[in-house]
């Protein structure tokens, strides 16, 4: 199949086809700011300055910001996780010590391509290959925890250091809680039938794409996670926009600022039970921020919310016993609020 | 006969790959039997820690992904051969 001139010409197309997207995709970008102004407060006539003019320039420059900067980074970021797989993560993992295993098992969690529904065949894989329940714990925090659609929205919404100090919380947060249930030896907590099963060798695509499959199926995952985001990103910022334009600056000072103390942990208790989506939550979170919600405050929220889910834990609930679901979402929940009242102290 | 099993635990994504299934086997005309897995024994004896998982002729063809339709189709016929 991959001979001749067919298969230059083909891959020509490819790299025609990649290149038209990026010029396009960078005009877009460019002009998105003085022409969502132009129709914000020259078409549609609305006054500067005014509640429903900033309300609406808001929602019109960040709705196509946010998507534009969503298409790019899933692209991006499934193009490197063609190049990994769950079976190369095992292999990558087999046999590293506690300590250098959580922080390989963190950021791998990064880059392996994840579904939660398929964190029980993943637990039961790695577990079998003899990776120790702490570093197979790291792995299964970060993977929801940095979540790239959150990324995206915290870097187009508040800037690239504060998405960096997301990244790099989150993989603190597997890290350590990974160490954590380690070294309490909570292996009889885990469901017995996971010990006797008999995993099957595995074999393993991820080095074998090409590179014209490896671009197909970052398109597929573009076309596939905007369209599953996309209302939610635009209701969010409807919400974000309508609380920028209304709600009085440092009106949630008090009950979400740094001063009280309390908002932390409340914040991570409600979002834990909470499962809402990144993609509309973050941009609600910007503005509340904007009126004097503390950022540490809403960081532990947005991750209590992404990183402990309800449905992963009752889908975890079948490998694991309830001691250990009881640990495992103590510990996170306890290294979220730690990071948050951190953020408040630092920023 | 053409034996296809979709390996998952009954999300979504796996309904998705058991429809696609059973429109490339109408497709392309072909005898299979469509059968879905949802034991974890029998998903794990195929090492496939990534569901969706798809196993033609006792063959793992692809995991934890949603194929396009044209790409089941080329697994099955590939697996004829």
């Amino acid at each position: 199949m991959n001979s001749g001139p067919w298969a230059v010409n083909k891959t020509t197309q490819t790299i025609s086809k990649l290149l038209i997207a990026a010029i396009v995709w960078y005009i877009a970008y460019t002009i998105l700011q003085p022409f969502t102004e132009f129709l914000a407060f020259d078409v549609l006539r609305l006054a500067r300055g005014s509640h429903l003019g900033e309300s609406v320039a808001f929602f019109l420059y960040d709705v196509p910001k946010i998507l534009l900067l969503l298409s790019a980074m899933i692209f991006l970021i499934t193009i490197v996780r063609t190049f990994f797989s769950a079976e190369r993560t095992r292999r990558l993992l087999g046999g590293r010590r506690v300590g250098i295993g959580n922080v390989l098992a963190a950021m791998l969690g990064i880059v392996t391509p994840f579904c939660s529904c398929s964190a029980v065949p993943l637990f039961i894989g790695f577990v079998e290959s003899g990776i120790p329940l702490g570093v197979t714990f790291s792995f299964l925090i970060a993977a929801p925890v940095i979540n790239e659609v959150a990324f995206v929205l915290l870097f187009g919404l508040f800037g690239w250091k504060i998405a960096a100090l997301y990244v790099a919380s989150g993989l603190t947060i597997a890290i350590i809680a990974g160490i954590i249930i380690g070294q309490l030896h909570l292996e009889r907590y885990v469901e017995d039938f996971v010990w006797q099963m008999q995993v099957g060798a595995a074999q393993d695509d991820s080095l074998k794409l090409t590179w014209e499959e490896r671009i197909t199926r970052a398109w597929e995952a573009v076309r596939d996670i905007v369209k599953k985001v996309w209302l939610y990103v635009v209701i969010g910022i409807a919400v974000g926009a309508g609380i920028h334009g209304y709600v009085p600056t440092d009106a949630l000072a008090e009950v979400m600022g740094k001063s009280a103390w309390w908002s932390v942990p409340i914040a991570v208790l409600i979002g834990v039970p909470l499962y809402s989506n990144a993609a509309g939550m973050i941009p609600i979170v910007s503005a509340l921020i904007e009126k004097g919600a503390s950022l540490g405050t809403a960081l532990a929220f947005m991750m209590a919310v992404i990183g402990l889910s309800l449905p992963e834990t009752i889908i975890l609930r079948r490998v694991l016993k309830p001691q250990l679901i009881v640990v495992f979402v103590g510990v996170v929940a306890l290294a979220i609020i730690l990071t948050g009242y951190l953020f408040n102290l630092v920023i | 006969m053409l034996s296809i099993k979709v390996l998952g635990s009954g999300c979504a994504n796996c309904h998705k790959v058991e429809a696609l299934a059973k429109q490339a086997v109408t497709q392309l005309g072909v005898q299979a039997n469509i059968e879905t897995v949802t034991d974890m024994q029998a998903i794990m004896s195929y090492g496939v820690m990534s569901t969706p998982g798809i196993v033609i002729n006792d063959k793992v063809v692809s995991t934890g992904r949603v194929p396009a339709l044209s790409q089941i189709t080329t697994m099955i016929t590939t697996a004829l051969q």
